[in-house]
């Protein structure tokens, strides 16, 4: 045993070392230990430097709320995790953990100097300094800023660990395995109900679990005791539920909570093993009991920030629940009552301490049995000071005045390793205002308490303002009987016995002899806002708690402000001279304590991040060297290489095969709306811009479907295949878009007309030939066919068979070639692609990707929606009047074509750019100017598609500029990182004008 | 996370809807014949209340049928739902 580790407890098994390292160093604990508990039994309290000045910090609490030993755990480049509190961290064999935000050392760090020139970084420091001169803001602010944020470091390699999602029902949910949601969870699951009770430590019992003072007595036992067997009881409940190392981390609306569960973060490395690491919890409760306890206050006193300085009852449990005694001269410097309990229990081991209270006497049952033990209290003090730069070594005490709000008499020194702090208690409020609650403000011991009562969650124990164990266990029965309406219950006779608290006394900034400027008062510890910054921040003006909290930065911290969020507040009060419970709080938001990013996406990384979707002929895109591009959700073939061609040499070669022979594309991933009824047409009429009642049956027309603002949304060809039959194509990325529009319209504004709607996106694969021997090809495929133009004109649809297959036949054309879709049930795709392969085998067809598509189509000018628009387009700027019908009384987006703005001549308008230099391709993206000299420059446009055309042998380009229609043969300029390109506006028709090649 | 009990199916998660914003905003009989004033509030304006709120919503992961909600906005509580071209209760 160390000389720290003074006692035997029933946690923690003194007979199973653990070798652990902190800082490279090798330190031994026992199973049992939180890595803070092993640090402390080895003396050290030092574990990591303060954010803003580098101050030295060590561990202060012994839970969640810890806000200062916070450390790096591993140093693999997968494992290793920044921002761990080692006061959570349970000991496994191997652990290793480094302090973080030091350089070069935790003993000698550098950033320390902070802490010296500290007079000059006051509150929003950064935001008055690094505002000029502004050429400083790139070379010299960003690096500094960017050198000094951030605490820890990330793992650089994917995280090996899996992760899982698991949903839950239950009737009832109980938050925290502390005295109140024991009782909670016994009285629930005994009525029947299915219960889960979950606890973030890795045992049940809270702090009652190692509560062995004599006052405190339940059914004539010491409480610890007592809940012991209640523990062992309620393990034996068939219906009961028990996640320990489990965090609830939100409470949503309607009782949906989550929670993670930690399954290895506590198993040496050798046995975590790549398995399942943590598990979010995803539960939907009917009842949700909230007995999440309550975090112990610190005080606000000059230099309260050293090493060595620990909330009390965060001594008491090193104490008794770890064996470890934080110092070995205690003093206990407090406002309340609970901080005697932690004497009591340093003094029964023989440690030596002294109290020093603000109040002026006490005359509570356990203060009497501190002051028989003969413990020296300080009464009506306070401390005023602090010493020893690494750990605590001294202290200075004065008298307060008779209101409190000034010291006086003289400063008296006090030796001491160790000084336990208590400030009294602040309910976890977290969970019941997260699911929406409100609280109201209890003067008396100045605590938010939960008020508003929910038919669907209560909030039990100190969480709900219940201090004292006779409280605590009399009231978490009889509200948990009266919410889930049970008459009796095993703890209706329960007697409890306990000491009361009588007096109460708190001062939220403590006075002090030195001028507030001199002060170094710590409210938020992990950020390094004092009491000074605040003052400061209320004298510049700002006013409301949300505003200041911004500014100091106090309570933004990983921590969330669970020590400081509430002194914060009383300090704003005093000094604005308004009630505490005017102010209100600041808004707690989930996750209660961090979660981890691989919790939060369980198994949806990697190849489970999205669906893939994949046409019939996907398999001979692969086996023919297919690229791919992403397509919303579906891999469409990008180009084809053959030997080592890159992207532009294969696309110039398909681009050219393509209108010299043939080519074939895979056009199976165009939506697919099968649209039915008798008032099919009517319906069409109303969502495009186009009239569509006069269009024969077998005919197919383009059409242009706008929003409700007139932009243009989609577009796409639909064939009429029967007097009340339809079938639309859209987008490949609008097809499930454009049938929820469809669906909004029909269902809510048009439920008279008589049309279904389906997708049949998925039941087709088409393949697309087209070029000039296109027409032989078919001619090869379906022999008893005639495609002569007379027969089978361009825009119009034929059925037709092939190995005994039905399919349908629409010669319809996206590059301005003679061209054919072949449209077959999709498990005969890849059979008729392959069948159109081999047809065209002696006619050189060649399968070309998205990106010959791309260029074919640019050349004649044909637009791709969200290309060449971005919801800012009218057909109108799109120069397509022409599909804009004049005489349709109304379709969606119509009256929006003639609104004030959308009739401005500067709108951006499509034109064609063609560059000087023939050989200069634009960049899609790149922006246009008319004066190249005028400052500042002004943007009239942008480029929106640019490829090199094999086949007029230049560069071409659409874009979108301002009145561009009236531009046409004006020069403009592109200026680029280091050179301007110059071009001309032209007709964005760039190839075959005439449409000839359409029945060649 | 609501539980939006669909008028079409009954009791499910958030989840499986999304909100279409605000309910009984007529789409105009004739366009036309609007001032782009009219056409505007037509078309843009619409109501973020904080409070009892009439909403739309569409079983996009369920029955894809459109409905009507009254959702307090400050608690979340819903108050009724109902289907479309039903008169919205009074609340
Ligand atoms: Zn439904």
């Amino acid at each position: 045993m160390t000389k720290y580790r003074i006692n035997k407890t029933r946690f923690v098994d003194q007979t199973k070392t653990v070798s652990f390292t902190f800082d490279g160093k090798e330190y031994h604990g026992f199973e049992g230990d939180t890595l803070a508990s092993a640090l402390l039994s080895n003396g050290i309290h030092l574990v990591g430097r303060s954010f803003k000045y580098h101050r030295p910090r060590g561990i202060m609490s012994c839970g969640s709320e810890e806000p200062n030993a916070i450390c790096q755990i591993n140093d693999n480049t997968d494992l290793t995790e920044p921002n761990v509190r080692v006061t959570e961290i349970e000991l496994y064999e191997g652990l290793k953990a480094s302090s973080q935000n030091c350089w070069p050392s935790l003993n000698f760090d550098i950033g320390g100097i902070n802490n010296l020139i500290s007079p000059f970084i006051p509150a929003g420091f950064y935001y008055k300094t690094f505002m000029w001169p502004k050429s400083f803001w790139k070379k010299i602010y960003e690096p500094l800023i960017r050198l000094s944020a951030g605490l820890g470091k990330s793992p650089t390699q994917p995280d090996p660990d899996i992760y899982d999602h698991k949903h839950e029902h239950c009737d009832v949910l109980v938050i925290g395995g502390g005295i109140s949601g024991i009782i909670s969870a016994k009285i629930a699951a005994k009525n029947n109900l299915k219960t889960i009770l979950i606890e973030d430590k890795n045992i049940l019992g809270g702090s009652t679990i190692y509560q062995n003072n004599k006052n405190f007595i339940i059914d004539n036992q010491k409480s610890n005791k007592w809940l012991m067997n209640e523990i062992s009881e309620l393990e034996k409940l068939d219906n009961l539920i028990i996640k320990t190392r489990t965090s609830l981390a939100a409470f949503h609306s309607y009782n949906y909570l989550l929670a993670k569960e930690n399954i290895s973060d506590h198993l040496p490395l050798d046995k975590k093993n790549c398995g399942i690491r943590q598990r979010l919890w995803k539960i939907r409760a009917d009842k949700v009991i909230v007995a999440a306890g309550a975090i112990e206050r610190p005080l606000i006193f000059n230099n309260n920030d050293r090493p060595g300085i620990l909330l009390a009852n965060s001594v008491k449990k090193y104490l008794d629940f770890y064996g470890v005694s934080s110092g070995l001269n205690n003093i206990i410097f407090t406002n309340n009552d609970s901080a005697y309990e932690t004497a009591v229990s340093l003094f029964e081991k023989g440690i030596s301490v002294k109290i020093i209270d603000i109040r002026k006497k006490s005359s509570s049952n356990i203060v009497k049995n501190a002051e028989d033990l003969g413990i020296k209290i300080y009464w009506n003090s306070t401390v005023v000071n602090t010493f020893g730069y690494k750990k605590i070594k001294s202290i200075e005490i004065m008298n307060l005045s008779e209101d409190g709000s000034n010291v006086t008499g003289n400063k008296h020194k006090i030796q001491c390793d160790c000084l336990s702090i208590s400030g009294g208690w602040t309910p976890m409020v977290h969970m019941h205002t997260q699911s929406g609650g409100k609280l109201d403000f209890r003067e008396i011991d100045q605590v938010f308490v939960p008020s508003e009562k929910s038919e669907n969650h209560i909030n039990v124990g100190s969480c709900n303002g219940d201090f004292e164990l006779e409280e605590i266990v009399k009231n978490t029965n009889n509200k948990v009987k009266k919410f889930l309406n049970i008459n009796e219950s095993g703890f209706d006779k329960i007697s409890v016995l306990c000491s009361k608290e009588l007096e109460k006394k708190n001062i939220w900034l403590l006075p002090n002899t030195i001028s507030e400027g001199k002060t170094k008062s710590f409210i938020d510890f992990q950020n390094d806002s004092t009491a000074k910054d605040i003052k400061l921040a209320l004298r510049e003006g700002f006013k409301s708690i949300e505003h200041v909290k911004r500014y100091t930065t106090t309570g933004m911290a990983t921590d969330q402000g669970k020590l400081s969020n509430m002194h914060a507040l009383g300090i704003i009060a005093d000094t604005a001279g308004v009630k505490m419970g005017t102010l209100g709080t600041t808004t707690f938001r989930p996750p209660f304590t961090p979660l981890t990013f691989g919790a939060i996406v369980g198994r949806s990384v990697g190849k489970f991040f999205d669906v893939v979707r994949k046409t019939s002929i996907h398999e001979w895109h692969v086996q023919n060297n297919a690229k791919f591009e992403n397509v919303g959700q579906w891999k469409r073939p990008w180009y084809y290489p053959i030997n080592n061609e890159n992207l532009h040499e294969a696309v110039q070669r398909e681009s050219k095969t393509a209108r010299d022979g043939a080519g074939i594309l895979d056009a199976s991933t165009l939506g697919k709306i099968d649209i039915q009824g008798s008032d099919a047409s009517e319906f069409l009429n109303r969502v495009y811009t186009n009239a569509w009642s006069k269009l024969g049956i077998g005919k197919c027309r383009y059409g242009l479907m706008l929003n409700e603002d007139g932009m243009v949304y989609d577009d796409g060809v639909t064939t009429r295949l029967g007097e009340n039959h339809y079938l639309m194509t859209t987008t490949t990325g609008g097809a499930a878009n454009v049938l929820s529009k469809l669906e909004d319209y029909l269902q809510t504004e048009w439920p008279e007309l008589d049309v279904y709607l389906t997708s049949v996106t998925d039941h087709y694969s088409t393949a697309s030939i087209c070029g000039p021997n296109s027409k032989k090809i078919l001619k090869k495929l379906f022999p008893n066919k005639d495609f002569s133009d007379e027969a089978f004109p361009h825009m119009s649809y034929q059925d037709a068979i092939i190995d005994k297959i039905e399919c349908r036949i629409m010669r319809i054309s996206f590059t301005g070639e003679l061209s054919y879709e072949i449209n077959i049930e999709s498990k005969y795709g890849k059979s008729l692609w392959e069948n159109c392969i081999k047809a065209g085998e002696e006619y050189k067809i060649t399968p070309y990707g998205t990106e010959t598509m791309h260029l074919l189509r640019a050349e004649k000018g044909f637009i791709i929606v969200g290309q060449d628009t971005d919801g800012t387009m009218t057909p109108i700027d799109l120069q397509m009047d022409w599909i804009v019908s004049k005489k349709k009384y109304d379709f969606i987006g119509k009256r929006s074509l003639y609104r004030s703005d959308t009739i401005r001549e500067d709108r951006k308008q499509l034109v064609g750019l063609l560059t000087d230099d023939p050989n200069e391709i634009l960049e899609e993206g790149a922006q246009i100017v008319s004066e190249l000299d005028k400052k500042p420059v002004e943007m009239i446009g942008h480029v929106t598609s640019s490829y090199f055309s094999p086949n007029l042998n230049k560069s071409i380009a659409l874009a979108v500029v301002k009145g561009g229609k009236k531009m046409k043969g004006q020069k403009l300029f592109v200026p680029m990182e280091n050179k301007n390109i110059n071009v001309t506006v032209s007709d964005f028709i760039f190839l075959d004008k005439e449409n000839k090649r359409i029945n060649a | 996370m609501f539980i939006i009990n669909c008028p079409y199916c009954g009791e499910r998660d958030q989840i499986e809807f999304s909100c279409g914003g605000e309910a009984h905003i007529v789409r105009p009989k004739q366009p036309t014949e609007l001032s782009d004033d009219e056409w505007a509030e037509y078309l843009f304006m619409r109501k973020n209340i904080k409070g009892v709120q009439f909403e739309r919503w569409n079983h996009a992961h369920g029955c894809r049928k459109w409905f009507n909600m009254v959702r307090d906005t400050s608690n979340d509580k819903i108050h009724a739902v109902y289907k479309m071209g039903e008169k919205p209760p009074v609340i």
